[in-house]
């Protein structure tokens, strides 16, 4: 299953970016093939309106299952999160990517 | 005339300058005010009056109409600002970011997002006695300004063209879109500041926007006594008249918590307000002539 995290950094050591549609990076964790994939979102920074549908979209052709972020996303976002059958997870905020994969894996983190 | 009453900073006293201004003014002249502060029109606080014309406000948004759909992808490449997702078996429209310039929908091969209407704020006009008031109200919910400034802008150009009736228009504060559409029409812009490190660096930003209008301003200085003197010295430097001060004094202050117009008990504004009257005469008879 593909796991995706909103991410300060490319890397499971790269710390949760609390944010969703305006997050740093998006990360996509393999966890059958224990492979990992970076997307560099910062000029998402540029976009006046629209960063949650644009963050989501994104999210859906990296083909994320699942996604696992701090504060969870905006209406914007949800509504599209919801068309492409993407679980959200929340409360990982502080967390580093592996750390919040693993609080995924003991069921610690809340189903947005 | 149109006289537009507008600032960088925000609280610095564009409607009390705006409503008191019209008050004034209208004692000896024909003034119309219009509240195009959309987001959070606050003008019509300080007034009371009877409603004479309401009427609500629409923006076309594109609907999606799915069976005539191709999936093309088009309408979310040509939308400048993200209102249309293209799913793999789904078209998703954000009214709230759509802007109304009909670009997927006159673009989309298959016409599959005709263009609807949708409430998106309301206009009022109240006849307050000695004056007109017309107000731009945006619904709640509702993120695009511009159009419901637009309308309220038509409506003002409609029922009062009367070339003698001066139209004092409050504006939204801020250098941003809402300020350019309140703005734009405007004969000249007074830019209401404190003076303050705060009120002198979001001036010199809408006194940019302005001079990129190519619009004449004139700035008033709003609770005169504190402070510095950068901003006098900012003005002196841009060639900018200061037309007025109006002093940092608590009976003003009171006046305003209770909705009350200031210049009727406190005369040093009656002074700048005056003032600032003859200013628009003078301009008045430089644009006619």
């Amino acid at each position: 299953m593909k796991i995706a995290f909103s991410a300060q950094g490319d890397t499971m050591d790269s710390m949760i970016d609390p944010r969703f549609g305006r997050a740093a990076y998006l990360v996509v964790y393999d966890d059958e093939s224990g492979e990992t994939s970076g997307f560099d979102n910062q000029s998402i920074t540029g976009v006046a309106h629209g960063a949650g549908p644009q963050t989501s979209q994104k999210l859906m052709e990296m083909g994320a299952q699942v996604l696992i972020t701090g504060n969870g996303p905006g209406g914007n976002a949800q509504a599209v999160l919801r068309k492409t059958n993407t679980k959200v997870f929340v409360g990982a905020a502080g967390m580093t990517l592996r750390e919040a994969y693993n609080a995924y894996k003991r069921g610690a983190l809340q189903e947005f | 005339m149109k006289v537009a009453i507008a600032s960088g900073k925000g609280g610095t006293g564009k409607t009390t300058l705006a409503v008191n201004l019209a008050a004034y003014m209208s004692e000896s002249e024909r003034v119309v005010l219009a509240d195009l502060d959309v987001e959070e029109p606050n003008s019509s606080l300080f007034l009371k009056g009877e409603v004479v014309h309401k009427e609500a406000i629409y923006t076309n948004v594109p609907r999606w109409e799915k069976d005539a759909c191709s999936n093309c992808g088009l309408c979310q490449k040509v939308c400048n600002f993200h209102a249309i997702l293209a799913l793999p078996a789904e078209v998703m429209v954000f009214p709230e970011l759509c802007h109304g310039c009909y670009a997927c929908s006159e673009l989309c091969p298959k016409d599959a997002l005709p263009m609807v209407a949708r409430k998106t704020g309301e206009l009022r006009q109240l006849n307050v006695g000695s004056f007109q008031f017309v107000e731009g109200r945006l619904d709640v919910g509702q993120e695009q300004a511009v159009p419901v400034i637009n309308r309220t802008l038509e409506y003002l150009n409609d029922e009062f063209p009367e070339l003698d009736t001066t139209v004092i228009l409050d504006a939204p504060p801020g250098t941003a879109c809402p300020v350019v559409a309140a703005t734009r029409e405007a004969d000249f812009v007074i830019l209401v500041t404190e003076p303050t490190p705060f009120g002198l660096y979001d001036l010199t930003l809408a006194v940019d926007l302005v001079r990129d209008l190519s619009k004449e301003i004139a700035v008033v200085v709003n609770r005169f006594g504190i402070g510095n003197d950068d901003v006098f010295a900012f003005c002196e430097e841009s060639s900018i008249p200061v037309i007025a001060r109006i002093p940092n004094d608590r009976k003003i202050a009171e006046l305003y918590s209770r909705g009350e117009l200031v210049y009727r008990k406190v005369p040093e504004v009656k002074r700048e307000l005056e003032k600032i009257r003859t200013l628009i005469h003078e301009y008045s008879r430089r644009t006619v002539f």
